[in-house]
């Protein structure tokens, strides 16, 4: 496979490509216009792993890449193969997760004619890539896969589609590998602006009560040990956004927890109170900022992403700073190093002691009854774990409660579809993150809506043999909804009572998984570490208080000061 | 914040779905297009879009930077009306009966139109200019009876230093 031109088929070129690409898994499912690349597959050592609905295959390569660091790649048939990827693609769209999926589509010569399987899967994916392509021709495939790989994982990262004609996989072309892609209308910027840079120093030298608030920018471009230099350094503590949960360690006496509808009192108070808001890799979601007028309203606001876009999008900022998290954490770092900031604890005193004082006041709490509360079940599985597990969630309260009471020490520990908010995405990204780290403990905490969305996954977790191990909340309710519909509709529960919900025991049985199932607290613990400690996958099941709530919360589009605490 | 009209001038990759990007970037995110004009430039790899529209200064730092974004488009600019010519090509079907001929002549000649096309019972006019120069000859003509209008929609170049 050396500089040698030779004559490839297109399927073959995919092949070469992906393995020069350092991709060693897949995963997709196959279809009659992809055959010819599966064929070609089959002679390759790429593992292929085969889920059982597209949209899993997508999900799964999103927790892969999160889990591994590196592309995520699908392989799926044109028409619904291809349409069945959009929720997959969109949500890592949203949460910037570096995709290459490669869609079979009708040949050339049949396109436009709304031939069987046939979709315009490109234009429908255009708003929700960062990219896409339809190969027309052999001759092109191998600089379309190469642009692929290097737009997904380059500046922001982001799914990048391309869209292979069944002709075109099956044609040939002459071959020689490329190394460097150059685009000439694709340049993102990385190093920072040092003018800029020396401004946010002087911020942090004015400032009396500054903060950082770090997002998933800080994890996808591996500065969380240039993160947590920077914020002992000059003493801030430092809130996180969903995505950013891990990007400083979760146990540390700076950390506030995450920001924003569901985040902590004490995270909410400090953002509303700061002087100055170091935004580092966050995009300023409505779900954070609640009322944007309301939101740091005393701060000056520093905004650092590699993505111009995200600046000034959704709140006004006083410094901009477009670069790679990483490379600007080191600048500022090398920065602060040579200044002499006196005795910063005695400096930070106040604003520390007031941050403890929030802290104490607004805990994170719940009542313990007779019934099993979730917070219990997941503050229990971070116990047993020692916090070092690998969790994927689905999408509602499973969620939140994940991010409150499971405290992340390390980046990629937490895989959580962020931006979209995707239900049946924890149990394939856990495959994904299986996959990608097998000796590691890998939990989907569910609830018992999501996890019915995908659980389908179940037969591949089984026929790869995976230990993945679930836990359901199980409210027998569409949870979120239903807090929504008892706080700010009147109770009224239209259309969120799941009451005839499955056996999960007899369904993970079913599927040749361990069923264990709690329905007191005092079970809790036991069904845990059984579940936990059995060699294969688990599917553990709680019921829980059908009526238990997300505290603290935040009315959508409210100041995010105005808490409901239980 | 207040609204104002912009000229936004790009360089495009001349490839078969561009224009659908520029185009869907704007619906999906809610911005407006008065009006959008698309030609090959000198080189064959590259057209030109030139696109009209109204937006206040926030949005519109979004629709550049969105632009900016998209992996086809190589060069974008909001154009200051005051460094750049603007034109505008109207075509102009009137209609005329014999008594209106000798106006319609003369405001053609005023606005340095064309006829380009004559029948027994209508012109079509053809006229270059500004927006404003193109409103104006509009409402001149509109009580004589205008049967068809085609208008490009705006195109903008930079002026060159003197």
């Amino acid at each position: 496979m050396e500089n040698t031109e030779k004559t490839l088929t297109g399927a073959q070129i995919l092949m070469t490509v992906l393995q020069e690409e350092g991709v060693d898994t897949i995963f997709g499912f196959p279809g009659g216009a992809v055959i010819d690349i599966y064929d070609e597959l089959d002679r390759t050592p790429i593992r292929h792993i085969l889920t059982r609905h597209e949209q899993a295959a997508v999900h799964a390569a999103d927790g892969y890449a999160r889990a591994s660091g590196k592309v995520g790649v699908c392989l799926v048939t044109s028409g619904p193969g291809a349409t069945n990827t959009v929720t997959g693609i969109a949500s890592a769209y949203m949460d910037s997760i570096p995709l290459v999926v490669v869609t079979g589509q009708v040949p050339t010569s049949l396109i436009g004619n709304d031939a069987f399987q046939e979709v315009d899967i490109v234009g429908i994916t255009r708003p929700c890539t960062k990219h896409n392509y339809l190969v027309k021709r052999t001759d092109d495939l191998s600089k379309v896969l190469k642009e692929a790989f290097h737009i997904a994982r380059s500046g922001r990262p982001g799914p990048v589609l391309v869209d292979i004609p069944k002709d075109v996989a099956k044609g040939k072309a002459v071959y020689s590998r490329m190394d460097a892609t150059q685009m000439k209308s694709y340049n993102p910027t990385y190093h920072p602006n040092m003018r800029q840079l020396e401004k946010v120093i002087s911020l942090i030298q004015e400032a009396k009560r500054p903060m950082i608030f770090a997002g998933g920018g800080v994890i996808l471009s591996k500065a969380s040990a240039e993160l947590t230099a920077f914020a002992r350094k000059t003493q801030m503590p430092v809130t996180t956004s969903l995505m950013g949960m891990g990007a400083f360690p979760g146990t540390d006496s700076l950390c506030l927890g995450m920001l924003g509808m569901h985040g902590t009192y004490r995270a909410n108070m400090a953002t509303s109170a700061c002087d100055l808001l170091i935004g580092v890799g966050v995009r300023f979601d409505d779900r954070v900022t609640g009322k944007t007028d309301a939101f740091a309203s005393q701060a000056k606001i520093v905004h650092i992403d590699i993505d111009p876009t995200s600046i000034r999008k959704n709140v006004l900022v006083t410094l901009p700073l477009v670069g790679d998290c990483k490379i600007t954490l080191q600048e500022l770092n090398r920065m602060i190093e040579r200044i002499d900031f006196g005795n910063i604890a005695e400096q930070r005193r106040d604003w520390l002691s007031q941050i403890a004082q929030w802290k104490e006041t607004g805990a994170l709490d719940y009542d313990q009854t007779t019934i099993i509360k979730p917070q219990y079940v997941v503050e229990t599985l971070y116990r047993l774990t020692q916090g070092k597990a690998i969790i994927t969630t689905e999408v509602g309260q499973n969620q939140m409660w994940a991010a409150q009471y499971y405290h992340f020490d390390e980046p990629d520990h937490f895989i959580t579809s962020g931006g979209l908010g995707v239900m049946g995405f924890g149990l394939p990204a856990a495959i994904g993150a299986q996959i990608a780290q097998p000796e590691h403990l890998v939990v989907d905490i569910a609830g018992d809506g999501s996890i019915q969305m995908n659980i389908q996954e179940m037969a591949t977790i089984r026929q790869y043999g995976l230990p993945v191990k679930i836990v359901i909340l199980n409210n027998r309710y569409l949870g979120m909804v239903r807090q929504w519909q008892e706080l700010f509709y009147d109770k009224r529960y239209s259309c969120t009572d799941m009451e005839s919900a499955p056996d999960f025991v007899k369904l993970a049985e079913a599927y040749g998984a361990l069923g264990l199932k709690a329905t007191t607290p005092e079970e809790v613990e036991s069904v845990l570490r059984e579940g936990l400690a059995a060699p294969g996958a688990a599917i553990m099941d709680f019921w829980v208080d059908r009526q238990e709530c997300v505290y603290p919360m935040v009315p959508a589009g409210a100041p995010i000061t105005e808490m409901l605490l239980v | 914040m207040t609204e104002s009209k912009h000229v936004i001038t790009m360089l495009v990759d001349n490839q078969p779905g561009v224009l659908a990007r520029v185009v869907g970037l704007f619906s999906g995110r809610g911005f407006n297009i008065e009006s959008l004009c698309v030609a090959e430039t000198t080189s064959p790899e590259v057209s030109r879009i030139t696109l009209v529209t109204t937006a206040d200064p926030l949005v519109m730092e979004q629709i550049i930077k969105q632009l900016r974004k998209l992996i086809n488009v190589i060069k974008v600019r909001d154009m200051d009306k005051s460094k750049a010519v603007q034109r505008e090509m109207a075509l102009i079907c009137v209609r005329t009966k014999p008594e209106h001929r000798a106006e319609v002549l003369r405001i053609v000649d005023i606005f340095r139109g064309k006829i380009v096309d004559t029948g027994s019972e209508h012109y079509i006019i053809e006229v270059t200019g500004d927006e404003g120069k193109l409103t104006a000859i509009i409402n001149l003509l509109k009580p004589i009876g205008i049967k068809k209008i085609a208008r490009t929609g705006t195109v903008a170049l930079f002026r060159e230093p003197k």
